[in-house]
């Protein structure tokens, strides 16, 4: 009788937003507009419950759902990021959702649908729980990339998203199926004890890998399944593309990396040339597309390609390590894109929101703050020494090198010199040009909090940060990687 | 140690004052003013501190002095620092130029003042970092770093070109010193340490010497700057403010030669040998063809630039003859210059705030109102020549006795640089000081204030001192200098039969 109740413990976080959501909607259906303030709150305070519920489950090596789900030192790690990342959106949303007139009570529910989707794909020990999980992401972010339903670029991007995820969602579930076909199961345990022994996987494995791994690419934007991120960042409301770039890439982060190192281990010596190429490939794409940009979302959508791309080259390497260089450039990134769209969410003229790379010239002397912030930012995201952005990419070059991936690292820093270029262009044009149309000071001040807070993250402060962050992923990495 | 403290206070002080700068409030006058005084003292300050360390340096010994070491990130990077004989005369020159510049710019900057004194002091910071770092990954983050104040001072406070000259001068270095980054990695994964005493210990692999030092030249040679990657820095000086300059021409120059020393000579001995002719082929262009282009330069900055050129052409040409004379005179020519090419820009900087033109048929007679200026042009025109009682002659005098002794054409193709470096220069002085006073605008400029005269006044000591005692300088060298030399030659010698075994063995 015992068996036929799992233990809920170890999903607590995810069970507390899934009721939690369905509560705020019918609040919200049934209450209207009149309680979206409320909702708005209430969503940022359950994400923060969440997170400390996630730190309440601890990092024990805990399975449940008949082995469908999993938590353990690693997805501490990743939940902790990933909410971290829905609540600083959440928080910094509302000032634009009120200039563009669409502050709805559905914004907050979907942002905590989308959340929860994370977890469970952080979380997933099976392709089952893995699929639930992207999925219910997937959709929600659907549906806040039109969230502008009256705007044709807004639902352009929305519809766009949907129809190249629907494909990659095919890719993946083909991919699923083959290899369910050709081992006999989805369970990832399991999976991993079939091929840790240095067995010979049959070809039908090794391709449904391929496709598992094209869909997670489209996930996670790297090149050359990126198409979608510039348009989609482009045309979405620019929180949601905060959202998109913080949260849902951890999470699809998360997966490649259970997936490829806590399943797939034992078949480095197969998919390493896979994630090889990826991350040359996105690091190539991210760099140079990204010179050619005037609109600073799709520039910054560009940058995320990049730094997928340097993130992946940790992965490559395949190693505990490596991993561990992965889990603490996620991080940093995580600081250093909140923080900048902290700073694209307070470009506001008196006509509105902007987002040209030239509204932003002479910054320095209209805004000097946000002028400063936004600098560290962009030295941090080129991975200029003294900032935090330099660790992620020495760890994650680290690693490399110490897996004889030589070419990888070398492209990867001429890579990273060339983005140095666009990055210093938004340097310039803050701090060198002539000023444009001052900025309306910010009136959020929880935009400014966060600027504040990651842009001192990103500072040399991070010297003393640094240290126990590494040490924390080490941990989740060492969790994962038996 | 028990001084070790000093070494950190040198780095924190700028960085404390910084922050105090940063959060000066009040109306623009004000913050201006308190920004200036707060960066001199902190500055002069830290001179102070830096003297101290010189006085309570132990030439005696080539180990390490005041070494600090803590544990900083996990296991990779710690926080290590510490100065030889090398190294410790470059930290007293970064202190002795910073208080300079600061006075420098005390008129000629009047936007954004308080950054202004906050990029000068974060950049003293990481410039001292870079001689002080006894750890690899420590240095790399000095020596990159200090790109982002050089890059706001160049773009921010610059002339009309430089967005130009900022972004053609961070790419530049960062290009190089990302293959430097790799090298890092691969020895800290080779040696299995980033300590760089351990790592001057450790023998690396031949084969991969060479494919190391080549990344290394690759940072080096653009920092120093070597030709054919010397074109960044005339754009540079061109654009940056006088102090700006000041501190390219002084500190951040010599960062490459002193990573030669620290670095590619004592870690790479087999591929400093193999690739010395390289280095002479470069150091060699460099001297006669940028002398050359500096003769034919009508913008005094850009003349004084491509005067440096040539002169970091002796430098590295001194570096690997690798015998005493010539690496005693490439560090005493490194310093000299980081001396007289920083007095020479701020002599331009003098007219230029005048006149606000850097062009030298702008000027010419300025003998005749502005006498003390042109004898203080003259002691840095003759320095930089390498007159006889100037710090200058020091230098090039024991880099062509070094040069002499490991090959006569190379000393004799070095000293034609002598006579175009007198050319140049003498012709640049004729044009500006002498002649009549015959433009307009010309004729109502005034004399040095007394601000100018204690700027150039302990320049002026400082060369005349190097020049007729330098005693004090070289013994500071003289020590390490045997060492590192002691140790690559042993380094030779010992690969030697290895050569001869593996030839007797594929004679068999």
């Amino acid at each position: 009788m015992e068996q036929s109740y799992p233990n809920l413990i170890p999903a607590l976080p995810e069970l507390w937003l899934a009721l939690g959501a369905l509560v705020l909607l019918m609040l919200g259906v049934f209450r209207t507009n009149h309680v979206r303030r409320t909702v708005n709150n209430a969503a940022a305070l359950m994400l923060a419950v969440a997170f400390f519920l996630v730190f309440a489950v601890g990092p024990t090596h805990q399975v449940t759902f008949s082995g469908l789900f999993v938590s353990d030192g690693f997805t501490l790690f990743m939940k902790a990021l990933v909410l971290l990342g829905s609540g600083a959106v959440l928080v910094m949303s509302k000032p634009y959702l009120v200039d563009k007139d669409i502050f709805r009570f559905e914004y907050p529910v979907l942002v905590v649908t989308a959340t929860l989707g994370m977890l469970m794909m952080v979380s997933a020990n099976d392709m089952l729980s893995l699929y639930l999980g992207l999925e219910l992401q997937s959709l929600s972010l659907y549906v806040l990339a039109a969230f502008n339903r009256d705007r044709q670029r807004s639902t352009e991007a929305g519809l766009k998203y949907f129809v190249l995820g629907a494909l990659s969602s095919g890719m993946l579930l083909y991919g699923i199926s083959l290899i369910y076909g050709f081992s006999g199961t989805t369970n990832f345990t399991i999976l991993a004890g079939l091929y840790s022994g240095g067995a010979t996987p049959s070809v039908g494995v090794l391709v449904g890998l391929v496709f598992v791994l094209a869909g997670l690419a489209f996930k996670i934007s790297a090149a050359p399944f990126h198409m979608w991120t510039p348009d989609v960042y482009e045309g979405a409301p620019t929180p949601v593309t905060a959202f998109f770039a913080a949260a849902p890439k951890i999470a699809a982060m998360a997966l490649v990396v259970r997936l490829l190192m806590g399943t797939f281990q034992g078949l480095v010596a197969d998919w390493q040339q896979l994630v090889v190429f990826l991350s040359i490939a996105s690091m190539v794409v991210g760099a140079f597309l990204a010179l050619v940009q005037t609109n600073i979302k799709r520039l910054m959508a560009y940058s995320s390609i990049g730094h997928v791309g340097f993130a992946l080259v940790g992965l490559a390497a395949g190693t505990t390590e490596g991993v561990t260089s992965l889990l603490v450039y996620m991080a940093i990134y995580l600081s250093m894109t909140l923080g900048a769209f902290a700073c694209i969410l307070s470009m506001r003229h008196k006509e509105g929101m902007c987002e040209d790379i030239s509204d932003l010239a002479g910054l320095a002397k209209n805004q000097p703050r946000m002028a400063a912030a936004l600098a560290i930012f962009m030295f941090s995201l080129a991975g200029i020494p003294l900032l935090a952005g330099f660790f992620g990419k020495l760890l994650v070059f680290l690693a490399a090198i110490s897996a004889g991936l030589y070419t990888l690292a070398l492209i990867g820093v001429l890579a990273s010199v060339v983005g140095a270029f666009y990055y210093l262009r938004i340097v310039k044009i803050m701090y060198f040009d002539e000023p444009a149309d001052a900025f309306e000071a910010p009136e959020s001040r929880s935009i400014g909090l966060v600027m504040g807070v990651t842009a001192a993250l990103n500072s040399p402060l991070s010297f003393f940060l640094i240290s126990p962050l590494v040490a924390w992923a080490g941990a989740a990495a060492g969790a994962l990687v038996l | 140690m028990s001084e070790s403290w000093i070494l950190t206070a040198l780095l924190v002080l700028p960085l404390g004052m910084a922050f105090l700068i940063l959060i000066i409030r009040g109306d623009e006058e004000t913050v201006n003013k308190n920004a200036r005084h707060a960066a001199l003292w902190g500055t002069l300050f830290n001179l102070g501190t830096s003297l101290l360390l010189w006085a309570k340096f132990d030439p005696t010994t080539a180990d390490f002095q005041f070494v600090q070491k803590l544990e900083w990130i996990g296991d990779v990077v710690p926080y290590h620092l510490g100065v030889d004989g090398i190294s410790v005369l470059f930290i007293v020159l970064t202190a002795f130029l910073m208080p300079i510049c600061i006075l420098a710019s005390w008129n000629s900057i009047q936007v954004r003042v308080k950054e202004y004194m906050i990029a000068f002091l974060v950049l003293e910071t990481t410039m001292i970092g870079v001689f002080a770092s006894l750890d690899l990954f420590l240095f790399y983050l000095f020596f990159e770093g200090g790109l982002i104040p050089m890059f706001l001072i160049i773009g921010i406070w610059g002339g009309a070109n430089r967005v130009y000259a900022s972004f053609k001068f961070f790419l530049y270095t960062l290009l190089g010193s990302v293959f430097m980054l790799l090298a890092v990695l691969y020895m800290y994964f080779a040696a299995g340490t980033s300590d760089i005493t351990l790592l001057l210990q450790y023998d690396f692999d031949p084969g991969a010497q060479k494919w190391l030092w080549l990344a290394f030249l690759a940072s080096f040679a653009v920092k120093m700057p070597m030709w054919p990657v010397h074109t960044w820095l005339p754009d540079a000086h061109v654009e940056a403010p006088t102090a700006g300059s000041v501190i390219l021409a002084g500190v951040l120059l010599k960062m490459g030669g002193y990573g030669f020393l620290r670095f590619s000579i004592p870690m790479f001995p087999l591929a400093s040998q193999e690739f010395a002719w390289l280095i002479f082929a470069l150091s060699l262009i460099a001297i006669v063809y940028t002398s050359l282009v500096a003769l034919a330069q009508e913008d005094m900055k850009k003349l004084i630039a491509y005067s440096s050129i040539a002169h970091m052409g002796f430098v590295t040409l001194g570096l690997f003859v690798l015998n005493t004379q010539g690496v005693e005179g490439a560090i005493f020519q490194m310093l000299s210059h980081g001396i007289i090419a920083a007095a020479l820009f701020l002599i331009v900087g003098v007219v230029y705030d005048r006149l606000h033109s850097r062009e030298i048929s702008r000027y010419g007679g300025l003998v005749h109102i502005m006498p003390r200026y042109a004898v203080f042009f003259m002691v840095f025109t003759l320095a930089s020549v390498g007159l006889p009682g100037t710090s200058g002659f020091v230098g090039e005098i024991l880099v062509l006795f070094g040069a002499y002794k490991a090959s006569s054409l190379l000393a004799f193709v070095a000293a034609t640089g002598l006579v175009l470096g007198a050319a140049y220069m003498l012709y640049l002085y004729r044009r500006v000081i002498y002649g009549d006073l015959e433009k307009e605008d010309l004729k109502d400029m005034l004399d040095l204030s007394p601000r100018e005269m204690a700027i150039f006044v302990p320049l002026v000591a400082v060369v005349l001192w190097m020049g007729i005692y330098p005693a004090p300088v070289l013994d500071v060298l003289h020590v390490s200098v045997d060492n590192l030399l002691a140790n690559y030659n042993a380094a030779i010698a010992a690969s030697e039969p290895v050569v001869e075994a593996v030839a007797a063995g594929g004679a068999h």
